[in-house]
């Protein structure tokens, strides 16, 4: 398996990262090495394995539907990069 | 009096709880120390705050010494008191500056402490400042893109390892006596390792995640850097224990980790699975069997390396512990299993950092889209940037069940071998890493090769066992090399045990590096 240029440009769509020509070169070459090494995995027969995806075996501990946690909305939008009446900013999205 | 930080860690706790030193003078010392230092293992320092903190320190030790009516015996259920510790800056500190090692959160201001700070701060340790470390923890080097490299005490032209370089190389260094770090492939094994520290991971899962920035969530967990065993276990002591805000929390038993390094590895009340028949005290490890992986002592390790090591084990075999030759045949299908899943986590983790509510935002944009993308791309260096597109890559469609399932599959194959190998010994020993400490830039942005210096701690790092690093001396050119021992599951007293009886026996961790040389 190979990246293409194409590859690169639609992940940095889905990473939502912008990237110049440059560093799209860059990152070709790079991800290309790294995949050198993941396509290891596919060689190996998994047939039957169930995926481990954790590892602890016990399902996750659901708490109780309880209100614990107190309003602290100014504290934590103090470090918002633009806030307005107790609401994050952002540029428009619905005309 | 000798400097204070010059002092061993049992001669500060005296003098502590005698009051011959203050908390405050300790702190100062300390403070002083690291702003003096140029080994960049700092990210902030704080003085007026952790003054306070050592204020608080001294309030506490007066008043357990007038309610003792014997000072100098000190506040044994305090072991911490007074007792300067930094925090590698993954964990999130209010006051303190907690950026990840990252533009993103170049300027950010936690609202809260992360469960392990607070914990550390309740047992009355006095916070020094926060520790530089590689961005978002994603790297092997501490060669932090925005805030520079780490410095290696031993060779200050050579990386610290990392991530937690700036815990290893400050403790290395005697800027703290202790410091807390992350694991999620090796991050406090390997620098621990390269600076000549003991380091230990435990169990995933005995360590709140809470406040801890979340890099790749099945993995994360926090540990301790060190000069010895012992330390190690008073700080871990203080930071294990359920908390309700991490879902992956576990409850355990209360076990008492500083006990463990004077026990035998396999005494019942550690948790042990047999009696420890025959130990003596100049064979404290007899009965324990400690396996070693013949995929660990391959022709990638470096011939420095490799005679440390073996070195260690010897010193081990000395103590009593016999060694069996196991096999972990999967130990080389950890690295892509690794660089699989650590990314498609680390992708879904880091797609939190928007722009939005926290963090930096691109100065000029369009829509909402283009802030995304501007934001991202100045925020993020180029490595955590490659770990991002690995992971979208390999969780998008058509890609999922080829890589991300598959590395699943391979990362419960790697778990099975160690439960099979555990079948038949106790613990596991072998390198930390296949080299020392390489040079400042090497390889810096090359991916590959420092992915594949990770092959030693990768595997316990999938397998959520708690293993350790101990000093096991030098390589070529005095640079330090570690003992990895990996044990089974939540089985970190027997890690202590044979990590405290090695190093009663031995003096490689009270090696220490040359002193730092005023700049010229």
């Amino acid at each position: 398996m190979s990246l293409t240029p194409d590859d690169i440009r639609r992940l940095g769509e889905l990473a939502r990262i912008r990237f110049d020509e440059a560093e799209q070169a860059d990152l070709l070459k790079r991800l290309n090495e790294v995949f050198g090494i993941i396509e290891q995995l596919r060689a190996v027969d998994t047939t039957g394995v169930v995926p481990m995806t954790h590892p602890q075996a016990a399902p996750l501990r659901q708490r109780a539907d309880e209100v614990t946690e107190v309003d602290q909305r100014e504290a934590n939008q103090a470090c918002a990069p633009a806030v307005e009446d107790g609401l994050y900013l952002v540029p428009r999205v619905v005309e | 009096m000798k400097e204070v930080t010059s002092l061993d860690f049992s001669d500060l706790q005296r003098a502590l709880a005698a009051r011959e030193l203050s908390a405050v003078e300790v702190a100062d010392g300390y403070l002083e120390a690291a702003a003096a230092s140029r080994l960049n293992a700092f990210l902030d320092i704080q003085p007026e705050l952790t003054r306070r903190q050592a204020q608080a320190a001294d309030a506490a030790l007066a008043a357990a010494g007038r309610s003792s009516g014997h000072a100098a015996q000190g506040p044994v259920a305090m072991p911490l008191l007074g007792i300067p510790v930094a925090h590698k800056d993954i964990f999130v500190t209010r006051g303190w500056r907690s950026t990840a090692g990252s533009r993103m959160l170049g300027d950010y201001r936690s609202p809260f402490d992360a469960a392990v700070v607070e914990r550390v701060a309740a047992a009355g340790a006095v916070c020094i400042g926060k520790l530089n470390c590689d961005e978002f923890a994603m790297g092997s080097a501490s060669e932090n893109p925005v805030y520079g490299p780490v410095r290696n005490p031993w060779d200050t032209e050579r990386v610290a390892g990392g991530s937690s370089g700036g815990s290893a190389a400050a403790v290395a260094a005697g800027l703290v006596p202790f410091a807390t770090g992350t694991d999620t492939g090796g991050s406090v094994r390997q620098p621990a390792a390269m600076c000549g520290v003991t380091g230990i991971k435990p169990t995933y899962g005995r360590v709140s995640r809470y406040g801890m920035i979340a890099f790749a969530s099945s993995l994360d967990q926090g540990g301790v850097i060190a000069r010895s065993a012992e330390e190690c276990a008073l700080l871990l002591q203080a930071m294990v224990g359920f908390d309700p805000r991490d879902s992956t929390s576990l409850q355990l038993p209360d076990e008492d980790f500083f006990a463990a390094c004077a026990g035998h590895p396999l005494d019942p009340s550690l948790q042990g699975t047999r009696a420890s028949a025959g130990a003596t005290e100049s064979a404290p490890l007899a009965g324990l069997r400690i396996g070693l992986p013949r995929e660990f002592f391959g022709e990638g390790l470096a011939a420095d390396v490799r005679q440390a090591v073996e070195d260690g084990i010897a010193a081990l075999r000395a103590l009593g512990a016999a060694t069996v030759p196991v096999s972990l045949p999967r130990t080389d299908l950890a690295i892509p299993a690794y660089y699989v899943i650590a990314p498609a986590e680390a992708s879904s983790n880091l797609s939190r950092f928007d722009g939005v509510r926290y963090g930096h935002r691109a100065a000029e944009y369009g829509d909402l889209r283009d802030m995304y993308m501007r934001t991202r791309a100045e925020g993020f260096g180029s490595e955590v940037k490659r770990r991002i597109m690995v992971g979208c890559y390999v969780l998008s469609h058509g890609y999922y069940d080829a890589y991300y399932v598959k590395a699943q599959q391979l990362r419960r194959l790697i778990a099975d071998d160690f439960d099979r190998v555990f079948g038949e010994v106790d613990l596991i020993a072998g390198p930390v890493s296949p080299t020392t400490a390489w040079r400042i830039g090497e390889q810096t942005d090359d991916p590959v090769r420092n992915y594949l210096a990770d092959i030693f701690t990768l595997p316990a790092s999938l397998a959520g066992l708690p293993a350790m690093s101990v000093p096991c001396g030098f390589g070529a050119g005095r640079l330090p090399v570690g003992l990895q021992l990996i044990a089974p599951y939540l089985q970190e007293a027997r890690l202590f045990a044979a990590a405290g009886a090695l190093q009663r026996a031995t003096r490689w961790h009270l090696e220490r590096p040359p002193a730092e040389r005023a700049p010229s």
